[in-house]
């Protein structure tokens, strides 16, 4: 009877030992810092038509911005945004770009802004204004957690011999996040003196 | 690099004499060489500073008399509420933008009680001219951002302006202030929250282990029992060190007990001797301050003046 049990304690303890168990916990902590940085993106997509509808009573001319903004709202709604997304590389890569879209053309938008003296006055603005510079940077706080969550499971994936028990149980590197506008970055800025400074081209 | 130029006709001269020294020497260079390199990279961002009290002023700026007058009210409302707000007054966060060193802070400093996460962090670069108000997790309903700003624009901008920044802190704190006590958060109690370290579960789970497997070792071996305890005690350190990688001193430490526990252990006694070493507590009278394990997730305003 003794012998049973020692026996499943062995069992239990050798895959504690062979990182079973730390392989479980670092892939539930990536889901929820995926699940917070989700969070984040759905809170910035919330503020949206709120900051359409303000920026539309001063300024409802700029309809190229105004569409792009709400455009990239719906194709970001449309893509399903599950925590299970960290599993998929493709649909990740999608879902990053959708939101790298959306930031851009948030960015557009204030920028537009900034030449509506009154709208920039208004205080309703002024508070969406506020809440959406949070959201960004609650957006990267969560990507650099999720960064590091991730980073922190795929060296146990890989590493030995923790590897092996994930190859048993079927359990892969995670994608993490890289620069959105790697191209962008990769060539110089252009400064040019001879035209009036241009809103951010369109990516 | 000077150096090495300096010295190079003596290394020269030694050679003939001693190879050594001038293999020691070029080690010692490439050394110095190697590290700078990190040197390089310790240096790319301001080090969060050590959090001893409630208002750290690295620049100097504001006296004595203000600092305290700050920390008592700071202190007064702590007491009463729970809540803590820390203010960190610096020259410059460059290269980081602010908000990049303010959640570095926030995450070394842990400003707010555990799990209530009710901390605020005021952070101002005075050089930089730009502030940061840092909301934890359990303040962001009190104090949404868009709040934050306006406290920044409204009450605290205004006497920067002007170069006071005690009356502005003050202000901006007094407004912090009365927006938390509107929230209804948890009274402030002076309990320690127990966390129970990794060594105390692996150590308890060794307890069980040996309770269960000393009938068997009873049995297997008879009257060659101590040995076999032996062999068992160094191959469970051995397995410890290799398999849950704990530190060499503690797997000795865990083979001596588990040994003793072999030894004279019988299967009567269960798994009941629990301690609880990893029990951390927090005592906020003394001069030392610091943060009760609030966390941060990035919410909060900045401005500048």
């Amino acid at each position: 009877m003794f012998n049973k049990h020692a026996i499943i304690l062995l069992v239990l303890f050798s895959l504690a030992g062979c990182g079973y168990n730390d392989l479980q916990y670092k892939d539930e902590i990536t889901t929820s810092k995926w699940a917070e940085v989700l969070n984040q993106y759905q809170r910035r997509a919330d503020l949206i038509p709120n900051l359409v509808n303000v920026v539309k009573g001063y300024a409802g001319h700029e309809k190229d911005v105004l569409l792009g903004v709400t455009e990239t709202r719906a194709k970001v709604g449309s893509l399903q945004a599950s925590p299970e997304l960290v599993n998929d590389e493709a649909a990740f890569k999608k879902f990053i770009a959708a939101q790298g879209e959306m930031t851009s053309a948030i960015s557009r938008l204030l920028v537009v802004a900034e030449q509506y003296p009154q709208l920039k006055a208004d205080g309703m603005f002024r508070d969406l204004q506020a809440q959406l510079e949070g959201t960004e940077n609650r957006i990267t706080v969560a990507r650099n957690r999720y960064i590091e969550a991730v980073q922190d499971y795929n060296v146990i994936v890989r590493s030995f011999p923790s590897n092996l028990t994930a190859n048993v149980f079927g359990l892969k590197t995670k994608p993490n996040f890289t620069v959105e506008n790697e191209k962008e970055i990769a060539q110089p800025p252009k400064v040019d003196f001879g035209a009036p400074a241009a809103p951010a081209p369109k990516q | 690099m000077m150096s090495i130029s300096n010295n190079a006709p003596d290394a020269l001269a030694k050679r003939s004499g001693t190879q050594k020294l001038f293999i020691t020497d070029t080690l010692r260079y490439g050394l110095g060489l190697f590290l700078l390199l990190f040197v390089a990279v310790v240096f790319a961002d301001v080090k969060v500073p050590e959090l001893s009290r409630r208002v750290t002023d690295l620049t100097g700026t504001l006296t004595a008399a203000q600092i305290n007058s700050i920390e008592q009210s700071l202190a007064a409302f702590e007491a009463k509420k729970g809540s803590q707000i820390a203010v960190l007054m610096l020259t410059t966060t460059q290269p980081e933008t602010i908000e990049q060193f303010s959640i570095r802070v926030a995450n070394a400093w842990k400003i707010g009680r555990k799990s209530i996460d009710d901390g605020v962090i005021f952070i101002i670069a005075k050089t930089d001219r730009k502030m940061r108000l840092e909301v934890g997790y359990g303040l962001e309903g009190a104090i949404p951002d868009a709040i934050a700003k306006r406290v920044i624009e409204e009450t605290i901008t205004p006497y920067f302006k002007n170069n006071d920044y005690a009356g502005g802190i003050d202000a901006g704190i007094k407004q912090l202030i009365k927006l938390i006590d509107g929230e209804a958060l948890p009274t402030p109690t002076t309990g320690t929250d127990a966390s129970s370290s990794f060594i105390t579960i692996s150590i308890f789970g060794l307890f069980v282990f040996s309770t269960f497997l000393s009938p068997i070792i009873s049995t297997l071996l008879g009257s060659y029992r101590t040995i076999g305890v032996f062999v068992l005690s160094i191959g469970a350190g051995l397995a410890g060190v290799l398999w849950l990688s704990i530190p060499f001193g503690t797997a000795i430490l865990i083979a001596v007990l588990i040994f003793f526990l072999l030894i004279f252990d019988r299967p009567s006694v269960g798994g009941s001797n629990y301690t609880d070493f990893g029990s951390g507590s927090r005592s906020d009278s003394g001069s030392s301050w610091g943060g009760g394990g609030g966390d941060f997730g990035g919410g909060g305003a900045s401005g500048s003046w």
